[in-house]
């Protein structure tokens, strides 16, 4: 029920994004932002149309999704709760999307770092500017700052109230927070912690929990015009990096996929990394047999298939930033570039 | 008139010349030897202080026959009750019958402690590390990882005043092992020491060649006379152990001191009030004798021990007339009939215990608990203590008795935390009549971390044996046990009435396998997981630093003009 209640936030969601995204272009395109030669680069309605209906597709016939039910995780109730905040932001309902986020923080920890990318969009729907002297971004922020505080502080006290002691906080935060439980998953935290020395212990977990957490602010400053991939892109960070990472997160962002179908002429290594992420789908349950019940591999067969996996995962998302900004560039700069002698330009990085 | 014999006699030793200090102190040694259905022996040596001296109270300092360093454990510590026994070997009492007092595979350690004790943590962490120091066993591992507070199973053995469970503590570590350096000790505590009396029975050489070696030191306060007004301390020393048909016997039958202990008794010790050897000649089948014991015994007695009507032909070491013929007593047994191994009695309460289920993930642990008595049904307590790494599902309880299923009157559970202490159930079951009840548990293993895994760990990891504690309805009415009258190995547990006795069994020890890391590798997990997340880093760090440029054509590095170098003299065209 809760993935069919997902798939439907999402569709909404993300027709409503589209319908401003197409608005936006409208926009830039009327200001004479664009080249003159981008036209195949815009994005028109026709194609735009199915877009929706195919993230909803996405998200309900992912393996991983079908998996996740299967196994009657509480994960697919957190994405019911994500989706759902994605769905409140995007209709610029602000109180609604803070009482959905401070639900989703509460679950896990992570969904606090989706504060930014909630904060930018709704300040770009009321058409604030992201100036640091603006009086008006300021009173906004901290109208939805607030309310997002008020909304966690009201749950967490309810969980008191229910049990009548702090005792939750440690077991519940202090659990995801310092990753005591060793199970194998499909993430990297719980071999390395397995392996590792006892005097660096607490270095470690204090080093992979802020790696979580560290890349929200670089990306709201590179991403400040297009909330919505910082969001996409912060939600695949999180489930990659998150302590206990499961297939149920990893089927939410991938159901975003086809929101950025159009990028697909700037992905560079698309093929390899999708044959790396089923291959590896595929293997996981065959090594993890092969270590637990056959006993004739070693934890370290299951163990490179979780870094091959994550390094599938983070390439893959890599990737479609890189192909993100290389088509803002070509929309600003025109699609045929020239140098200065007339011959054709390459584009790197520098 | 036991009692008021006893009395009469309490108040002429008083007379007599009296000490400055505080009370008397007695010692009596005792030997049982009990042939077994299979034809095995099993030999119990029991040597009990008693000392009427207030231990907790007055500061003592003259000890004369109770051990000196158990006695200031005590008082110190404010020990109400102690119990360790360090077990090799496991008792079959299926094949075997019921043990006089068993004890699990490894060491096991129970103590009651004064309710005057606050910090009871402490003080049991604190008498772990003084015993380990004191009988060169390893109980400073006894942790909070596999100490349980029961509620039901340890009741006090001695006199107590109430029974505030939160003041006792039970530990068990299977993987102790004993041997010489565990004995040593526990014969120094002795008041004649390996030098006079039983004691000289005990060589290490002989004692560990055989199938179950057990050796316990029991502390309890009881009263001291039949009034109850005064409190006096027993130090009671047991050592159980069970000699081989075929390891030790030779293959033949027959049986002797010298042959189980290389040894034969010549004196009793001087210290001792009362010296004695019992020999097990109960006839089976209510025929005549099955056994023929020499030399001729210096009394019969005849005695209700577990439920049976048991013949013991007893050996005073203190009467004159054992040492005339011979300088030395070889207690010698001779089967007179050959021993019919088909009728092996089974004993009234018996139990087992095995995991099953395959893979290293998940398994399932079975216990069945028999009650092969026709007619009658009694409780009995089933306490588990599982390591807080096997994590059980309680929702997977189910006890079935007779294809039904049997709900407990009380259970008690306990879940663990990792690291930090193990699951404890307790339950109380009722068994029926001629029944087997089975009780299984499923659980999951959990990967530990690489430096919580012992030096070997593909042997596995130790399960210590559940305990099962009940009043089994004996066939044979059973009069009120005078401590002092009465041989030891009838005092031992306290009886309630005449109609039942206690019993307390310990299952099989178990042996799991945890999944493991590879041991070595820790290098190499560092580096490739840090790579991991160095790769994200780098990726991101790239495109959120950079912008995209138009490529300039460049003059070229060092490397480019001299490649045109070598090209002009080639003659080809440049780069």
């Amino acid at each position: 029920i809760t993935d069919v209640l997902t798939a439907i936030a999402l569709y909404l969601a993300i027709q409503d994004f589209n319908k401003v995204l197409f608005k936006k272009q409208k926009l830039l395109i009327e200001l004479d932002k664009y080249a003159p030669d981008v036209a195949e680069l815009i994005r028109t309605p026709m194609e735009m149309h199915y877009i929706p209906l195919k993230v909803a597709l996405v998200y309900l016939l992912n393996p991983y999704t079908v998996m996740s039910c299967v196994a009657k995780s509480t994960c697919a109730i957190n994405n019911t709760v994500l989706a759902f905040f994605i769905l409140a932001t995007i209709k610029g309902s602000a109180l609604l999307s803070a009482v959905f986020l401070a639900l989703a923080t509460y679950q896990s920890l992570y969904p606090l770092t989706l504060f930014a990318p909630a904060l930018l969009y709704l300040l770009q729907r009321q058409f604030i500017p992201i100036k640091l002297k603006s009086k008006s971004f300021w009173l906004y922020s901290m109208q939805y700052t607030a309310l997002y505080l008020c909304s966690l502080v009201v749950i967490i006290c309810l969980s008191f109230f229910l049990l009548n002691s702090w005792d939750f906080i440690p077991s519940v935060y202090g659990f995801i927070l310092s990753v005591p439980d060793l199970t194998p998953n499909i993430g990297l935290f719980w071999y390395f912690f397995a392996e590792m020395f006892e005097h660096f212990s607490l270095f470690f977990v204090c080093v992979f929990q802020i790696n979580v957490f560290f890349y929200t602010i670089p990306l709201a400053i590179k991403l400040k015009e297009h909330p919505m991939f910082f969001m996409f892109v912060q939600l695949a960070i999180i489930s990659i990096f998150k302590s206990y990472p499961t297939v149920g997160d990893i089927a939410l962002y991938m159901a975003f996929l086809p929101v950025w179908s159009h990028l697909y002429r700037f992905l560079r290594n698309i093929f390899i990394l999708s044959c790396v992420l089923i291959a590896c789908s595929f293997l996981f349950p065959v090594l993890w047999h092969l270590w637990i019940y056959a006993g004739s591999a070693n934890s370290n067969f299951y163990y490179a298939i979780t870094l091959t996996f994550n390094i599938g995962q983070i390439l893959l998302i890599s990737d479609y930033f890189y192909a993100f900004l290389r088509r803002e560039y070509y929309l600003t700069h025109g699609l045929h570039l020239t140098r200065q002698d007339g011959t054709e330009a390459m584009l790197v990085l520098k | 008139g036991g009692m008021l014999a006893a009395a009469a006699l309490l108040v002429l030793l008083a007379a007599g010349p009296g000490r400055a200090d505080t009370g008397r102190d007695a010692l009596r040694e005792e030997l049982l030897l009990s042939p077994l259905p299979a034809g095995d022996v099993a030999a119990t040596f029991q040597f009990r202080t008693r000392w009427d001296a207030d231990l907790q109270r007055g500061a003592v300092s003259h000890y004369r026959l109770f051990p000196k360093a158990l006695g200031r454990l005590v008082a110190a510590l404010g020990v109400r009750e102690l119990h360790l026994a360090l077990t090799q070997g496991f008792w079959r009492t299926r094949t075997w019958g019921q043990p006089p007092l068993q004890a699990p595979a490894g060491a096991e350690l129970w103590v009651w402690f004064q309710p005057t004790v606050t910090d009871v943590d402490k003080a049991w962490k604190e008498l772990s590390n003084i015993l380990s120091g004191i009988f060169c066993a390893s109980l400073n591992f006894i942790d909070s990882t596999n100490t349980v507070t029961p509620t039901a199973s340890f009741k006090p053995l001695g006199l107590a005043n109430g029974t505030d469970h939160h003041l006792l503590r039970y530990a068990v570590l299977p993987r102790e092992v004993v041997c010489t350096e565990n004995l040593t000790p526990w014969k120094k505590l002795l008041p004649c020491g390996s030098k006079a009396g039983l004691a000289v029975l005990l060589k290490a050489e002989r004692l560990f060649h055989s199938s179950y070696h057990s050796q316990a030191v029991h502390i309890r306060p009881v009263c001291r006379d039949a009034s109850c007004l005064a409190v006096s301390w027993e130090l009671r020393q047991t050592l159980t152990v069970v000699f081989d048909t075929f390891s030790s016997g030779q293959g033949k039958k027959d049986w002797s001191l010298f042959k189980m202990f290389s040894r034969t008794l010549t004196d009793a010790c001087p210290l001792a009030s009362e010296s004695k050897v019992y020999v097990d000649i109960s006839p089976k089948n209510k025929e005549k004798e099955l056994l023929e014991v020499t030399p001729a015994p210096t009394s019969v007695l005849e005695a209700v021990v577990q439920g049976d009507k048991r013949t013991y032909a007893v050996y005073d070491l203190l009467s004159p007339s054992l040492f005339n013929t011979s300088r030395s007593l070889n207690v010698q047994l001779k089967w007179k009939r050959p021993q019919d191994s088909s009728e092996l009695p089974t004993p009234i309460l018996h139990a087992h215990r095995y995991v099953s289920g395959y893979g290293l993930q998940t398994g399932e642990i079975s216990t069945l608990v028999y009650n092969t008595h026709p007619y009658r049904a009694f409780p009995v307590v089933l306490l588990e203590t599982v390591p807080w790494y096997l994590r059980l599902y309680v929702h997977t309880l189910t006890i079935i008795t007779k294809g039904k299923e049997n709900k407990p009157s009380y259970i008690h559970y306990q879940p663990a935390q990792d690291r930090r202490r193990p699951h404890l159930l307790e339950m109380l079951i009722q068994l029926p009549a001629n029944s087997v009840t089975k009780i299984t548990i499923q659980f999951e293993r959990a990967l530990l971390k690489w430096t919580e895994y012992p030096p070997d760990p593909n042997h596995g990891f130790y399960v210590s044996s559940s305990v099962l504690s009940a009043l089994v309805p004996s066939i044979i009415a059973m009069k009120d046990v005078d401590v002092e009258q009465s041989p030891l190995f009838t005092s031992l547990f306290p009886s309630s009435d005449g109609s039942s006795y206690f019993v307390r069994l310990y299952t099989e020890p178990l042996l799991v396998n945890l999944p493991t890391p590879d041991f070595s590798m820790p290098y190499n997990v560092i580096c490739l997981t840090c790579t991991v997340v160095a790769v994200c880093y780098g990726s991101f760090y790239n495109l959120l630093t950079r912008t995209f440029h138009v490529e300039e054509p460049s003059r070229g590095g060092l490397a480019k003009r001299l490649a045109n170098v070598i090209r002009k003299f080639r003659g080809v065209p440049p780069l």
